[in-house]
């Protein structure tokens, strides 16, 4: 069981080494990166690449750890109650299984992405140590105890907008994905458009990095944004001399708006241009 | 040898744990890497450092530590002769064969065995030492005709090391403010409080409340939670400002999000008689600072952005403010605020050590009993902390 990245997925090889690293000691692998940067499709990656199925916890503010685990539904047990269901003696048809009790009851072993782990509230990732070392919980209302028949491989994604606690790093490894290089880049590319004429794609990718480079974006344009913009220069068949023009410099790129998504950009952007024709 | 390297880091400042440590031995012994030192750099990095910004760091205190090392246990055996012999048919082309046979294999081996024999020190980028890469005949990777690799795979990677490039230089401590680093520092202030409507369900109250009903629902429902600190924005605008707009805009939309309470208004320079909202109607639209001093109670935090570069009268003449004819000094406004408002701070977006020498800067600070932080990560940190006494 090797992760070497897949035909839909480009990876580095501090990627794939932390991957196996993670798998092979049985440790959440947390991942970090700018946005659209493959942090989310990594784990569905990995989950294909090892043929197991994948568990999907995307957290939100008010997400709490209770919640992967399960809930007990003690509204819907007071109403029944009242209208006399005789389910109502059962305190399991209450009980509402999380993901990680999915997890840990699949025959196989599975994968489980914990996305956006920095969207939920400071103390969310204490509340999931134990469960996450030992692979195991307690369900207080039927007093019986969830244990993982196949310790599951933990992929926990964040975008930084909180600290997370150290007791909770020290658990994990650790992988910082980088904006891709050119050659990277390019081969996301050929992933996403096989066919794609190499000029276009040159000239395409030349912009973009430019772009990038401008100071002062609020936010640069990722690969998720990439993509977005050659599959329009695609649909409106832009050729790729339109992209090297030598007025380039002070030629806006056709379908900006797919790379730039900020106003603000876009209006610092246009100054620029105006600048540098100004300028000549 | 690795807990040579471990103490290392340890020295080097960077916060790694004995768990953490344990963990990398582990993974040694489960052999989830080879015997290449880039893999173990790749590795120990994954299993130690949890926070990019301290990536720098270890990249400089790994260097450090290798420097002239370099052979990781198991690589340092001499590579048999025949095993060469049988590397270099594979790997090179007939071309570059026929060149290398000119150095002689006898001639090679005794170079290479040499070399071994000397290699203490760092081998990094030079022609002469076994590094991994470099013009130099040995080490693997390298552009010499003659490269023989030496474990590893080959990448026909550059002769500096992954950890010598620094490629994580521009992470450490974002020195660059951006609005998460900002928001992470707001979040010293939280306070949480439950007021406003009553949309969520209390559970455990639904619960008491249905029992004392002798089991007839009785359902209750009470606020949601957020954060209840309070905070009034005076920001300067324009003039010297205009260096500072972007992290000024950092900080305002981090406190956007970050705070349920938030007042802001604008003034230029110092305050006086008047405070705007919005920049652009600053003549029609301005508000009497008396007002806004009565508007909102004293619970809420101050907090002053500026970079109170003035000139000296605009704070203690009367008539001293460049817009309009003002009869009290600034001075005495500013005072007026922070006695209002006994929480208030002021953050500067000039660097700390310019301070002392700006007049004007000097008689805000003063007059704020000290309480003027730099607008960087660590100014922020103070700041907050301060506030949130
Ligand atoms: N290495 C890669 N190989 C192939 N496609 C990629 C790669 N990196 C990014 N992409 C493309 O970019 C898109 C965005 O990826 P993804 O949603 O996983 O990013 P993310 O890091 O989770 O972003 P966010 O921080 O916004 O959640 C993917 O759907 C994919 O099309
Ligand atoms: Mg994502």
């Amino acid at each position: 069981m090797r992760f070497s990245g897949s035909a839909t997925y480009v990876t580095t090889r501090d990627l794939n080494l932390a991957v196996n690293a993670a798998i092979t000691l049985q440790r959440p692998l947390l991942i970090k990166g700018e946005p659209g940067t493959g942090k989310t499709m990594l784990a569905e990656e990995v989950a294909a690449a090892l043929g197991m199925p994948l568990f999907q916890w995307h957290i939100k503010s008010t997400t709490k750890a209770q919640q992967g685990l399960y809930e007990y539904d003690a509204v819907s047990r007071l109403r029944d109650s009242q209208l006399g269901e005789a389910r109502v003696a059962d305190i399991g048809s209450y009980i509402v299984k999380g993901v990680l009790w999915q997890a840990f009851e699949c025959e196989t072993a599975s994968v489980v992405l914990i996305d956006e782990i920095d969207k939920a509230d400071i103390e969310f990732p204490n509340d999931l140590l134990r469960e996450l070392d030992r692979m195991e919980f307690f369900v207080y209302e039927t007093r019986q105890t969830v244990r993982a028949r196949q310790r599951p491989v933990v992929v926990i994604t964040s975008n930084n907008e909180k600290e997370l606690p150290d007791a909770f790093l020290r658990r994990c490894f650790f992988h910082y994905i980088r904006f891709p290089d050119k050659e990277t880049m390019q081969s996301i590319v050929d992933v996403h458009f096989p066919g794609l004429k190499p000029a276009l794609l040159r000239e395409a990718l030349e912009v973009f990095f430019e772009l990038r480079e401008i100071p002062g974006l609020k936010k640069k344009p990722s690969t998720s944004e990439l993509l977005d913009w050659l599959k329009l220069l695609l649909a409106e068949d832009i050729p790729p001399e339109v992209l090297r023009s030598k007025e380039q410099k002070a030629a806006i790129p056709p379908l900006h708006g797919a790379l730039l998504k900020n106003e603000q950009d876009v209006h610092l952007f246009e100054r620029l241009i105006f600048m540098a024709r100004h300028n000549r | 040898m690795l807990i040579d390297f471990f103490l290392h880091l340890k020295a080097s400042r960077l916060p790694v744990s004995i768990q953490e440590f344990l963990t990398l031995l582990e993974a040694l012994r489960q052999h989830v890497i080879a015997h290449s030192i880039d893999d173990f750099y790749l590795l120990s990095r994954a299993v130690l450092v949890k926070d990019e910004s301290h990536f720098d760091k270890f990249d400089r205190a790994f260097g450090e530590y290798f420097k002239g090392v370099e052979a990781l246990p198991g690589m340092e055996v001499l590579i048999p002769e025949e095993w060469l012999r049988r590397a270099v048919k594979k790997h090179l082309s007939d071309a570059e064969r026929a060149r290398l046979e000119k150095l002689g294999w006898e001639k090679l081996m005794e170079t290479f065995r040499q070399r071994l024999a000397e290699q203490k020190e760092r081998h990094s980028g030079g022609s002469k030492w076994i590094g991994s890469g470099g013009s130099s005949p040995f080490g693997h990777g390298g552009t010499h005709p003659e490269g023989i690799r030496l474990g590893g795979r080959s990448e026909n990677r550059s002769a500096v090391k992954v950890w010598e490039r620094r490629e994580y230089r521009n992470l450490d401590d974002s020195v660059e403010l951006g609005t998460r680093n900002i928001k992470v520092a707001l979040r010293r202030l939280r306070r949480f409080a439950r007021e406003g409507a009553a949309e969520e369900l209390d559970l455990e109250g639904t619960i008491a409340g249905t029992a004392r009903n002798a089991g007839w629902l009785d359902l209750k429902l009470r606020p949601e939670r957020h954060n209840a600190v309070k905070v009034l924005l005076l920001l300067d605008i324009g003039g010297s400002m205009d260096d500072h707009i972007r992290v000024c805009e950092e900080l305002f939309s981090a406190c956007r999000s970050e705070f349920k309470h938030l007042e802001h208004y604008y003034f230029h320079n110092c305050v006086y008689d008047y405070l705007w909202r919005d920049n652009r109607r600053r003549h029609s639209e301005r508000i009497a600072t008396h007002d806004v001093l009565h508007r909102y109670g004293n619970d809420y935090k101050l907090i002053f952005v500026g970079d109170a570069s003035m000139s000296p009268y605009e704070l203690l003449q009367p008539n001293g403010s460049i817009e309009f004819n003002n009869v009290e000094p600034g001075a005495a406004w500013l005072r007026r605020l922070a006695d209002t408002w006994p929480h208030s701070i002021w953050l500067n977006p000039e660097a700390e050590h310019s301070w002392p020498y700006r007049q004007s800067t000097s008689l805000i600070h003063n007059l704020l009993g000290g309480r003027m932080f730099p607008l960087t990560l660590d100014g922020l940190e103070r700041g907050m902390r301060l506030l949130s006494k």
